[in-house]
């Protein structure tokens, strides 16, 4: 019976890393990380700036070697063109040649990507305010970021990476961009690899969430799996301190007499009955804070 | 009923959270799938939401309200009184 498919037919998957690291001058970017992108679904990933997120795109897109096993549509991606042509990048920082106005990095995309619709790129320039004849290095940051949105959609390129899409972009844009996004999957199902640090915004888009804090991946799990996973708990400290027993607590967060603790495991069905009791107010948790509280952000003082 | 394609723009969630939403309801005989044409909403559903929802009505509105007056002092007489009141006002 299909019941997640969505009919889908049987998940295989995009791309996988196996045990890969990667060091930089003696500097340990990823550590051992291991991560399947399945085919077809919106897969986000999440975490601090320099936790390796970028590095990890590069090395799935064969910019950089790293030690260990990465296979995109089965093959080793380095200078493999085979598997590069189905490959789409919007890195965060795209260079172009300093003549470039916004219709040559489009041309140059046409030629680049097979599945290029150029009707399609045409209208999302329109629709992103991009001025077809105005220099890129003239564009400011949002709009650069609005002109790599509209290279990854109109590749339709069987898998599409963006890094940090979002950088300078306003929230209209912002929520222009997940609308397209969202209608260009529904109609062209195809895999997409999306980096942000705005988790509350994107957490709704994504099936697959994976989290990655220092070069380690801490979190690799299904979307709705993730926002049941965690529970907040808050009230007198005492009243606090029983529910929280024998529970795995993420993190507490005391004011006076009240604390506040995130639990794993999410609610056990006698929970509503067990907080009423102990005077307990109980709230879900945020994709974003249960991010932030895995990371250990919080606890290095250096919330954002 | 609009399709998962339909449900996960209008909220702007992925589709595999749409479908398992429909999924949830199909399982719990509101829905019902016909070959090749699409979702319905099942004969009886409404009623069957409704007794779902009746049978909560004490755990889930009730019993927080009698909490929330024992702690501000609020008797149960006087609670009554008060509903009495609103109810009339309708």
């Amino acid at each position: 019976m299909n019941v997640v498919g969505v009919g889908r037919g049987e998940t295989s998957n995009v791309a996988e890393v196996r045990g890969v690291t990667k060091t930089y001058g003696g500097q340990t970017v990823l550590d051992d990380v291991s991560l399947t992108v399945a085919e077809n679904t919106i897969h986000g990933l999440l975490g601090h700036n320099g936790a390796g997120k970028t590095t990890l795109m590069r090395v799935l897109t064969g910019r950089v070697f790293a030690h260990g096993d990465v296979r995109v549509f089965g093959e080793a991606p380095v200078e493999n063109d085979g598997v590069l042509g189905r490959v789409c990048f919007v890195g965060e920082d795209q260079r172009y040649p300093d003549h470039y106005q916004v219709r040559h990095v489009l041309e140059a995309a046409a030629l680049l990507f097979r599945t290029w619709d150029a009707a399609y790129a045409d209208a999302l320039a329109t629709d992103f305010a991009l001025p077809a004849r105005r220099g890129v290095r003239k564009l400011s940051r949002g709009m650069r970021s609005a002109l790599g949105i509209v290279v990854g959609l109109a590749s339709r390129a069987p898998l599409t990476l963006f890094d940090e899409p979002h950088l300078g972009l306003d929230a209209a844009f912002r929520q222009l961009f997940h609308d397209r996004l969202l209608a260009e999957y529904a109609e062209h199902p195809r895999t997409i690899l999306l980096s942000t640090h705005l988790i509350d915004e994107v957490g709704d888009l994504l099936e697959r969430v994976t989290v990655i804090d220092a070069g380690r991946i801490v979190i690799d799990d299904d979307a709705d799996d993730l926002r049941a996973r965690a529970v907040s708990v808050s009230g007198p400290v005492a009243a606090v301190d029983s529910f929280t027993e024998g529970r795995e607590v993420l993190q507490v967060e005391r004011l006076t007499s009240v604390s506040r603790a995130t639990v794993a495991g999410g609610r056990r069905p006698d929970d509503t009955e067990l907080a009423r009791h102990l005077g307990v107010e109980l709230e879900p948790v945020s994709l974003q804070d249960l991010v932030v509280r895995t990371t250990g952000h919080s606890r290095r003082g250096a919330l954002r | 009923m609009p399709s998962t394609t339909e449900l996960a723009a209008f909220h702007r969630i992925n589709p595999a959270t749409a479908a398992k939403g429909v999924h949830q309801l199909v399982a719990d005989g509101v829905l019902h799938k016909r070959r090749g044409i699409g979702m319905f909403v099942s004969t009886g559903a409404r009623d069957r939401l409704l007794d779902r929802r009746r049978s909560r009505f004490a755990s889930e509105f009730v019993q927080p309200l009698v909490d929330e007056a024992r702690k501000l002092g609020i008797d149960v007489e006087e609670l009554k009184t008060m509903i009495d009141k609103t109810g009339d006002g309708r």
